[in-house]
């Protein structure tokens, strides 16, 4: 798709060497470039990620006999809240733009880096600042919240935990968001390259344009949100306090205004490396280029409409639930036109089973039973029954680990040769995307079937005749984890010690990132690309 | 850390991508008041007699002085612009200051305000707002909320002027790159446009 004559020049040095003004740690934690502070993303990010990891493997391991098994109620209570408020806040929601899109957009945009590079680094700061209060409200006297992630009104006004430094945590996280959000959103406006129109732009760039609207939009009502709470701990100004007049399920609503978006803040852009991976392993133009690129697009817009299907139980109005539930139904449309089209573009491709790929099919796996359950809840008779039980609890595992999660584990083995010039081990890749894919399942899908029979959600203690599911369950979580150690032992191991590569294009693409240096320059470009072309020009594959 | 060495040769300037950030983030305090504006037209629906009776408490002039003070802040930061424009900066210096001023005033009244409300005892948690009717005690819980919120932002407005002054004086804003004092600008109006919303939801509708 690009102009052919780049120059390439095998002595350039790439942004890992790159001496800036500062040297050291400094030339990383000081540095404005776009790739750079994307590593920098990526090493905290995979930190938390790991510590939440522990937190779920602690959760089931408590689970897996009835009573007291390793922890007790109050602790048990700590460590679902932790748990949610890591891997939503600081690993789902920032993991993708944070770390692919800092390191990809302005590459698949023909850019030199984002648009306000500073803005981009002080991200990266607020981050970290939001994560060790999150990390330090666990461990100061008083204890770690226990409210759940939702924080929801009463409880979390009434709780003597130290909720305050969490939810200001959260605040702080949320600010990082919407600047990033913002930051791409400015620099898919300003900074494409000539020749690249709106529809000439790779389909990741589309989803992470999507979705910094979906962050610039909506997270601000949390941050209010997160805020209101803090005053009624403060000063007890009965805004939600039914004794004083307010209304607990308004703060539902407020709540849910962006944390339903929120959770396509997380999928969105896992979708996006999905239309990625899925059109390189197969070989193959993408197929309803428009038709994923607009369905981003509309599942940011009804996304933000649905958010009422939290609530069937909390007692809204008969017309509310109504419509929400509708709505629920139209969100799902999007969602499947990706499906389809994904499926569609396997159709005669020369497919590679490559680690990414492996992922990416799982991807679509996954992300269909998870959303053919969310359909199910969205029914309200249905959902009545569902409801609070650990049926939503699969359902959101197999959405947001499923797509998230399984999106960041095939973008990793997908473009890792690419950040870091260092290949991994094919044959290890493979066997962690085993051990993750069959865990994932047996740790989830029993959810699904105790929570039908009437499993609640949150419970520390449960009737013996779920015992056997529960069982079941954690042992899944142990093949998991071993394929996430697998995994984490084949990343690592490759960054510091891979056989290096400097091969431009190792695995076909046809994106401007395949056609840029391995690892990148510290400017991406020798000269500003020209696009003349359509992205995904597999020509010889066509039909 | 502005410049990395050899990269600030390729710093570029792009003066829209600079507004157009500027207005995607006034878009998301427009929202973090959105969020309020929506409890507050909830609960004045819920409470319509009540949130009548306690607009009629508030101090409409000291309420229409402060609007009148913030509108005419917002000339000022607009004449700052137009000042440095023209080649003017010791003149865009003193609108900018003039901006600071009324801003301060502005919270100089508030304060007066409030501890009148406070020495009537109409503040959260107090006995005699406790004795008071459900709407009242919400219309009073807002009214600090969303008054203390738009008073935190007249402070970060006005710190934020005072490092454009500071550039101006240091030259980084110049009568060709004046996007900082502009951006700076936006921000100073939108904080007098949610005032503009706050006044009559709080002292003109009783």
């Amino acid at each position: 798709m690009t102009d052919n004559s780049i120059a390439i020049k095998k002595e350039h040095e790439s942004y890992l060497e790159h001496k800036g003004k500062y040297s050291g740690l400094f030339g990383w934690i000081l540095s404005t470039d776009h790739k750079r502070i994307a590593i920098l993303y990526l090493v905290v990010i995979s930190a938390w990620f790991l510590i939440g990891v522990t937190l779920g493997f602690l959760i089931r391991l408590e689970l897996f006999t009835t009573g007291e098994t390793i922890i007790g109620p109050q602790t048990y209570n700590s460590f679902f809240t932790v748990h949610g408020i890591i891997m939503l806040f600081l690993f789902v929601i920032p993991g993708i733009p944070a770390i692919f899109g800092n390191f990809f957009l302005p590459i698949m945009i023909g850019a030199k880096d984002v648009a306000f590079p500073r803005l981009n680094l002080f991200t990266w700061y607020l981050y970290v600042l939001g994560s060790v209060l999150v990390i330090t409200s666990v461990f100061l006297p008083g204890g770690a919240p226990d409210s759940g992630w939702t924080f929801y009104i009463p409880y979390s006004v009434r709780t003597g935990t130290n909720m305050i430094i969490t939810l200001s945590a959260a605040f702080i996280l949320g600010f990082s968001s919407i600047l990033t959000g913002l930051n791409f959103i400015v620099t898919i406006h300003r900074m494409r390259a000539p020749g690249m129109g709106w529809f000439k732009m790779p389909l990741f760039p589309w989803a992470l344009y999507a979705t910094g609207w979906i962050q610039v939009l909506v997270t601000p009502i949390i941050g209010i949100t997160l805020l209101l709470i803090i005053f009624e701990r403060l000063f007890g100004v009965g805004l939600f306090d039914p004794s004083l007049g307010g209304d607990p399920v308004l703060y539902q609503h407020l709540f849910w205004i962006y944390s339903h978006p929120a959770v396509y803040i997380m999928a969105v852009p896992a979708m996006g490396v999905i239309s990625e991976l899925i059109t390189v392993y197969s070989h193959k133009t993408i197929f309803g280029y428009k038709a994923i690129a607009f369905s981003s697009l509309a599942i940011a817009l009804f996304g933000s409409l649905v958010w009422g299907h939290h609530m069937f139980s909390s007692g809204m109005s008969d017309t509310a639930n109504f419509v929400f539930s509708l709505i629920t139904f139209v969100v799902a449309i999007p969602s499947a036109i990706k499906v389809f089209n994904w499926t569609a573009t396997l159709y005669k491709g020369s497919i590679e089973l490559e680690p990414p790929m492996l992922f990416a099919l799982a991807f679509i796996f996954l992300f269909t039973i998870g959303g053919l359950t969310g359909i199910m809840q969205g029914t309200l008779s249905l959902d009545i029954h569902l409801t609070d039980t650990t049926f939503i609890v699969g359902h959101f595992h197999y959405v947001i680990f499923g797509t998230a999660g399984f999106g960041v584990f095939g973008g990793l083995y997908h473009w890792i040769p690419k950040m870091f010039g260092r290949l991994y081990n094919k044959k290890m890749a493979k066997v962690s995307f085993w051990f993750l894919f069959i865990g994932f399942n047996i740790l989830y899908f029993p959810m699904f079937v105790m929570g039908w029979l009437g499993m609640p959600r949150r419970s520390y203690d449960y009737l013996p005749e779920y015992q056997i599911y529960h069982e079941i369950s954690t042992v899944g979580s142990w093949i998991l984890i071993i394929g996430l150690v697998i995994l984490v032992y084949t990343i690592i191991k490759a960054i510091k010690s891979g056989e290096r590569t400097s091969e431009m294009n190792y695995c076909g693409g046809e994106t401007l990132e395949w056609y840029v240096e391995t690892p990148p320059t510290h400017e991406n470009f020798d000269e500003v690309p020209v696009i003349t072309g359509e992205p995904y020009a597999y020509k010889q594959n066509e039909l | 850390m502005s410049s990395e060495g050899n990269v600030a040769v390729h710093v570029h300037r792009d003066d829209e991508a600079s507004k157009l950030g500027m207005w995607l983030f006034l878009f998301t305090e427009l929202t973090l008041f959105g969020g309020l504006f929506l409890m507050y037209s909830v609960y004045r629906y819920t409470h319509q007699a009540d949130f009548h009776l306690a607009a009629q408490n508030m101090n409409t002039f000291i309420g229409a002085l402060n609007t009148a003070i913030l509108l005419t802040s917002s000339l000022t930061m607009a004449l700052s612009i137009t000042a440095l424009q023209r080649g003017s900066k010791k003149l865009s210096l003193s609108f900018q200051a003039i901006t600071i001023f009324f801003g301060l005033i502005f919270l100089v009244n508030k304060y007066f305000e409030w501890s009148h409300e406070f020495h009537i005892g109409n503040f959260p948690g107090s006995e005699s707002l406790l004795n008071k009717s459900q709407g009242e005690i919400l219309f009073f819980g807002l009214y600090y909320v969303m008054t203390g919120l738009h008073g935190l932002h007249v402070i970060i407005g006005m710190a934020v002027i005072a490092v454009m002054m500071k550039f101006t004086i240091n030259n980084v804003i110049t009568r060709t790159n004046y996007v900082k004092l502009e951006a700076a600008g936006l921000y100073w109006h939108l904080v007098d446009v949610i005032w503009i919303f706050l006044f009559p939801l709080f002292y003109l509708i009783s």
